[in-house]
């Protein structure tokens, strides 16, 4: 997955012309995008452009999809001494996703213009962009970008690159706050929310690169025009990366709505779909029957499932589900921060409960000591890690339940279990 | 109280002190032990705790008498500023020693609550510092140690702590990953490897 | 009205609280512990606060809600 490209479609939005990739030009930005609105700059847009996020219906896009006035109208309200910190989220650790690297590449002035604009209207004293180290291309076309702008209208908060290690959960809030802290890049325990982190004495806030780059554009063209595509429930485009069994993996804007077997369907399938994987390794499996529901929050909520980071994987006829599903949950377990017993011990336990029952390991017994073990996992660490294995390895068992039966009478199942379809990052040691 | 029996109070005030401490550091090795029904884990720390108090007490009396025994010159400051009695200056100042870090493991645990959790196991450290230094005090000292008894008491506190704590670091080695880690905190292992950079994607 | 709650990270599955507070408290398999969820009743409230202080890593809390 290392050279995504984007794949075209009618609705690019957020994405620019691939002809300038990476070269941060901010000219051909202000060419394609026109400049930020100046007429109706002056005291009070930063009450009006909030009024106009809220009116857009803009939701988080870096998993979790609250809606974005939120966070920022409690922290506007708390006055200007404040002077939070932005942290602009471009760590995408799940490795399935490659939409804001994707992003960043195409349109990095967007990116910023977001942030400028948070940041002005939460009177923001600083703004810390954090790129994964394992992608220094991140931080040198946010570099480049940086240079070329004379100075932000919006907002004077000072701009830093900070590149942190890159590990699946480094990108989670007060994991990315703790890295900018300076202390190992791991989840703390926030039982209550809506405390938020703190970035040195000051409290941080934290956006995902594509949630500010809709940000840019509806500062430009208004929640009306935002609103003109999607559903009325979560209006606008969003970033989808698809991958697996198709025959152009890449990164594709998509109206919210949209089918997901449409979405698949531009990435162009190569073999029979048996099931997708949506949201990403913490997220759902989805069956074939299924996958003519839209793309959406309401829609993927039907079956339990949410757009999560914004993650389509294919899943091939000839593969073993429980197989791919615990090749997942082993990359997931050495993933685990390692703070919090039931996930350090119980998240591999997971893994050989499904490679057991993978390699045709009889009786039910073993089905039992996994849903045993689903349960001592489920919301029992500080973060949300385990949780989304078990929601993954539950769905699992719903739409692999076919195979599962199989397997657990000891006869092969329709798929292959000795060769392996998904591409996942090595784990452990022989990382780098 | 004469001179005398001062003297004889810091005597045997001392020795109790060091067999309380060395019963209370090999109650605190053991936390990471199983628990049994008869004794849980919790009351084997409730009990070193109980013991730490009772060595506190013990060995303030020693202190004590041996600055009001007039007959050796051992003034406040020699409790816990080292060398600056003339009273047996080197073994003395290991005493002194053994109150300074014995005072801080105390006073840490004392303020638990208001000090950070990695603060409180530094201080706590200094307990292994304290402990030698207490049986070269009191072995060095010389007041008693030609009675074989008293030797044969120093001596089965040495090995029961000794011996414990050996205990404690071969079975740490030994079980690493198999059981939960009480020992070896899991942030701790995680915090070596948090610094290296992440794989490729 | 109290509830009992672990932060998991803090915790390094020593299982004294499970001793002190076994009607509330039970470990998993893994030695960590299994809290209920239902407020702590009156006569248990002493062996709850002591639970809370004998924790090596002060990892269990008291919260208290409902009405203030």
């Amino acid at each position: 997955m290392n050279t995504l490209e984007s794949i075209r479609t009618g609705t690019a939005r957020l994405l620019g012309d691939e002809t300038r990739w990476r070269t941060a030009d901010l000219d051909a930005h202000v060419r394609r995008y026109g400049p930020l609105f100046r007429a109706e700059s002056g005291a009070g847009w930063a009450d009006r452009l909030l009024d106009e996020i809220e009116r857009s219906g803009l939701t988080g896009r870096g998993g979790a999809g609250f809606p974005s006035h939120r966070k920022l109208r409690l922290l506007r309200s708390a006055g200007p001494r404040f002077q939070p910190v932005l942290l602009v989220n471009a760590m995408e650790g799940e490795p399935a996703s490659g939409k804001d690297r994707v992003l960043v590449g195409s349109s990095p002035h967007l990116v910023l213009d977001g942030a400028a604009l948070v940041a002005g209207i939460l009177d923001a004293g600083k703004i810390v962009v954090c790129t994964p180290d394992d992608r220094p291309e991140l931080a040198r076309i946010l570099g480049a970008a940086l240079r070329q702008r004379q100075g932000d209208e919006w907002s004077t908060a000072p701009v830093e690159i900070r590149e942190l290690c890159g590990r699946y959960i480094a990108g989670e809030e007060s994991a990315l706050a703790a890295g900018v802290n300076g202390r190992p890049g791991v989840p703390g325990y926030r039982p209550d929310k809506s405390v938020p982190v703190t970035v040195g004495r000051k409290v941080g806030i934290v956006h995902n690169v594509e949630t500010l780059a809709h940000v840019a554009l509806i500062a430009r063209y208004g929640a009306d025009w935002y609103r003109a595509v999607g559903t009325a429930e979560a209006p606008g485009t969003c970033l989808v990366t698809v991958s697996g069994a198709v025959e152009k993996p890449g990164v594709v804007e998509v109206a919210t709505g949209t089918r997901i077997e449409e979405i698949i369907g531009l990435a162009g399938p190569t073999r029979l779909v048996q099931a997708v994987l949506v949201g990403g390794y913490g997220g759902t499996w989805v069956s074939r029957e299924e996958l003519s529901a839209p793309y959406g929050p309401d829609g993927l909520g039907s079956f339990g499932g949410s757009m999560g980071a914004g993650v389509l994987v294919a899943l091939p006829v000839e593969a073993c589900g429980i197989r791919e599903t615990e090749r997942i949950v082993r990359f997931m377990a050495a993933e685990s921060a390692g703070q919090c017993g039931p996930c350090l011990f119980g998240l591999p336990a997971l893994a050989d409960d499904l490679g057991a029952i993978a390699r045709g390991e009889r009786g039910h017994h073993v089905f039992d000591r996994l849903l045993g073990h689903c349960d001592a996992v489920d919301r029992r660490g500080a973060c949300r890690h385990p949780d989304g294995v078990v929601r993954l390895v539950r769905s699992a068992l719903k739409v692999f339940a076919g195979d599962l039966a199989c397997h657990l009478r000891g006869s092969p199942c329709g798929g292959s279990v000795r060769t392996s379809f998904l591409v996942l990052p090595p784990v452990g040691q022989e990382r780098r | 109280m004469s001179s005398i029996d001062l003297w004889y109070t810091t005597r045997a005030t001392g020795l109790v002190a060091l067999v309380l401490l060395s019963g209370t550091m090999v109650l605190g090795i053991l936390t990471a032990g199983r628990a049994t029904s008869t004794l849980p884990g919790f009351a084997r720390v409730a009990i070193h705790r109980r013991v730490a108090v009772l060595t506190v007490v013990f060995l303030a009396i020693h202190v004590l008498t041996s600055v009001l025994d007039t007959y050796v010159d051992i003034n406040w400051l020699a409790v816990v500023v080292p060398f600056t009695s003339s009273y047996h200056t080197g073994w003395l100042a290991l005493g002194t020693v053994g109150v300074d870090f014995f005072l801080a493991v105390a006073i840490s645990s004392a303020l638990r609550r208001h000090i950070s959790a990695r603060a409180w196991r530094l201080w706590h450290w200094a307990a292994y510092l304290s402990w030698p230094v207490a049986v070269a005090h009191a072995l060095g000292m010389g007041t008693d140690t030609g009675l074989p008894w008293v030797l044969g008491l120093v001596s089965a506190c040495i090995t029961a702590v000794v011996g414990t704590a050996v205990w404690r670091v071969v079975r740490s080695a030994r079980s690493k990953g198999e059981l939960p880690p009480t020992i070896i905190s899991p942030r701790r292992s995680l915090r070596l490897s948090a610094g290296s950079p992440a794989g490729a994607k | 009205m109290s509830t009992i709650r672990v932060n998991p990270a803090a915790c390094d599955g020593f299982g004294f609280c499970s001793e002190i507070l076994p009607e509330m408290i039970r470990r998993d398999e893994w030695g960590f512990p299994i809290l209920a969820d239902d407020a702590v009743p009156e006569d248990l409230r002493r062996a709850a606060e002591q639970a809370v202080a004998f924790c090596p890593r002060r990892a269990l809390r008291l919260e208290t809600t409902g009405p203030r």
